[in-house]
């Protein structure tokens, strides 16, 4: 990743002949600042990352969802579809930690299972938002002139629709539509591209800007023009210079962004639009206990509770990642 | 500054005209039949197709469908909902309970959230800061209907310290506090952590520095120096949040029952109404694009830096 250019000892003050020590000339300063002994900015905020415990529960956290989504059963004893009528709207107890819900499911066994849809709209939506928003970021920095304006006047449209409302009007459209240019988009996974597709749709201009204001920044520096007078070429001067600059914000928004995209998608399972039963998702759930609210709350609050750790966990990993790569922090 | 106005201006029309057209393009021109589940389970009969692509002008090219849609939208008409009344006329009716429910919700997000940032901010590191950061984090991750719920359940029907819902054509005041502590209790840890950090920059900047070496009270050099320069980025805040405020009304007056906007596309959704929630929902990106130009303009006046260059 970024360490990659960067976490070679560097000179500072250097005549910066090497690309990569020019990199690292300004985040060396900072380092050695602190304690004398040389480190690039990118070793200095994973030192401190290493030493932040919210970075450790929450990626701890992470990882327990990861597991849930790719391998559910290894966290339940009972199977997805079992459910035993006689025993419907069961408090927690020994069987049923979680209790059961309306139609006598173990909530435990479905709440672990409702992982998998959330983390995967998250994850997809999160990598297609940084994907198609970096690399028009770049292509506007980057080309500047004409392709710029046409990237960035484009972006303000997008970015113009809350993405709610627009998650609303788009899957409220697409909710009799059994194929979008040839992809199935019912079902389980039909419904989660839906998902997807809209968040990338109306979420890359965030993550254009980010990048686009990188790129200009990073522009001008001498290394980069003395990178280009040496016959560098653009893809070169990109992955060198300008990403390793340019990622750690990114990755920072777009790590609190995923947690955002969970939250959302939930919201909209909620309202009926987005995963709709039988599938199984935290959403879809959380608006089965709405009816037996009042007299069990627990069939609402179990899900309610894993989806907000969940969100909770990438926002607390984004701060705690943010706080170690931003010296004014500190 | 009038420069800068008529700019602002002039940047915001093809946003409008385009962030509609997407909406409309999302609406109509999808592959699929846009008369789908409009007559209940069976598929429509030939004469309502026809009736209604006329209607909608279905039968025309794209750019021109949306010139007549644009003309219908800016002459107030929204389209018809299922029991064949017209969209803007139930949205009119419901406005003003949604008005006072986003106001009652910025004056809530705006005086708590601006309080616990400065007290924050002003001992960074302190008992205080540690509590805002945490507390604001764990809002954060909370989604809104899960707050929602959790705050009708607890403080509605198990305490009874709130109403539970707040139905009926004009609810109380009183009524709607539970609903609009709900809808402004993301925001709220936003604007907080957003004044801490302001409120911690700003203490270290040299005017603030004079202004202590001056003599001057603490009460006037956070009061004056540092508060106001730390309000502009917030109310910047407020104002494109605008945005969300209006996605959360949707679900917060669902929640509550409460017959505003929100409420309105929240049971849309609910009786595959797909012309009503468009609709409404154009209506809400509309207001949402007009609050952010009235921000935007706002903001030039509050800081002349922005409209001098």
């Amino acid at each position: 990743m970024t360490d990659k250019t960067t976490a070679q000892g560097a000179t500072p003050g250097g005549p910066g002949n090497d690309e990569a020590d020019a990199t690292t000339t300004r985040a060396a300063v900072v380092a050695e600042a602190a304690d004398g002994t040389s480190r690039s900015l990118t070793a200095d905020a994973f030192r401190s990352l290493r030493r932040n415990p919210f970075f450790w529960i929450s990626s701890a956290l992470i990882v327990i969802f990861m597991l849930m989504a790719v391998w559910p059963s290894l966290f339940t004893t009972y199977d997805l579809g079992f459910n035993d009528l006689s025993r419907s709207r069961e408090t927690p107890s020994g069987a049923h930690w979680f209790g059961t819900d309306t139609q006598g499911a173990d909530i435990y066994t479905r709440t672990v299972y409702g992982a998998r849809a959330s983390i995967l709209v998250g994850v997809l939506a999160t990598t297609g938002v940084l994907l198609l928003g970096s690399l028009l970021g770049l292509i506007a920095g980057y080309v500047g002139g004409w392709v710029d304006t046409l990237i960035s006047r484009l972006g303000d449209i997008f970015f113009a629709i809350p993405l709610l409302l627009v998650g609303i009007i788009f899957l409220s459209s697409l909710q009799d539509t059994p194929t979008l240019l040839g992809i199935p988009i019912q079902g389980y996974f039909g419904v989660i591209f839906q998902v997807v597709l809209v968040f990338v749709l109306f979420g890359w201009p965030s993550l254009m800007r980010l990048m686009r204001s990188s790129v200009i920044q990073v522009k001008p520096n001498d290394y980069v023009q003395a990178a280009r007078a040496l016959g560098a070429t653009p893809m070169r001067i990109i992955r060198r210079h300008v990403l390793p600059n340019a990622m750690a914000p990114a990755i920072v928004v777009a790590t609190i962004n995923l947690g955002a995209y969970i939250a959302a998608e939930a919201t909209l399972s909620f309202l009926g639009i987005g995963l709709r039963p039988p599938t199984v998702s935290w959403g879809v759930m959380i608006n089965d206990g709405l009816t037996p609210l009042r007299a069990s709350p627990h069939i609402l609050f179990f899900p309610a509770l894993f989806l907000s750790i969940a969100v909770l966990a990438f926002i607390m990993l984004g701060d705690a990642v943010r706080d170690a790569f931003d010296p004014k922090s500190r | 500054m009038g420069k800068y106005i008529v700019r602002r201006l002039l940047q915001m029309i093809p946003v409008v005209i385009l962030s509609t057209f997407l909406i409309y393009a999302m609406v109509f021109a999808m592959p699929g039949d846009p008369t789908a589940g409009k007559c209940g389970e069976r598929p429509c009969p030939a004469a309502y197709i026809e009736k209604f692509n006329a209607k909608y002008h279905l039968d025309e090219p794209l750019p021109v469908q949306y010139g007549y849609y644009a003309k219908n939208v800016v002459q107030g008409d929204l389209g018809e909902n299922q029991y064949g009344r017209p969209v803007a006329e139930e949205l009119s009716e419901r406005f003003t309970v949604t008005a006072k429910l986003a106001v009652m919700a910025l004056i809530f997000e705006g005086v708590i959230g601006i309080l616990a940032g400065v007290l924050a901010g002003l001992r960074k590191g302190g008992f205080i800061d540690n509590l805002v950061l945490i507390s604001t984090l764990f809002v954060i991750s909370v989604p809104i209907f899960v707050t929602g719920f959790a705050a009708q359940y607890f403080l509605g029907l198990k305490w009874e310290i709130f109403p539970a819902l707040a139905t009926g054509k004009d609810p109380s005041l009183f009524s709607l506090v539970l609903p609009a502590m709900v809808l402004g209790s993301t925001s709220l840890a936003y604007i907080a952590r957003l004044m801490r950090s302001n409120i911690a920059e700003n203490i270290k900047s040299d005017y603030v520095r004079t202004a202590k070496a001056k003599g001057l009270t603490p009460r006037r050099v956070v009061g004056v120096h540092t508060l106001r320069n730390s309000l502009i980025p917030v109310v910047t805040f407020m104002g494109y949040d605008f945005g969300a405020l209006l996605g959360g009304a949707i679900v917060t007056e669902g929640i509550f029952g409460i017959n505003g906007v929100g409420g309105y596309i929240f049971k849309g959704i609910q009786n595959r109404d797909g012309i009503a929630v468009v609709g409404a929902v154009t209506a809400l990106v509309i207001v949402y694009l007009l609050m952010n130009l009235l921000v935007d303009l706002l903001y030039g006046a509050l800081d002349p830096r922005i409209s001098n260059d």
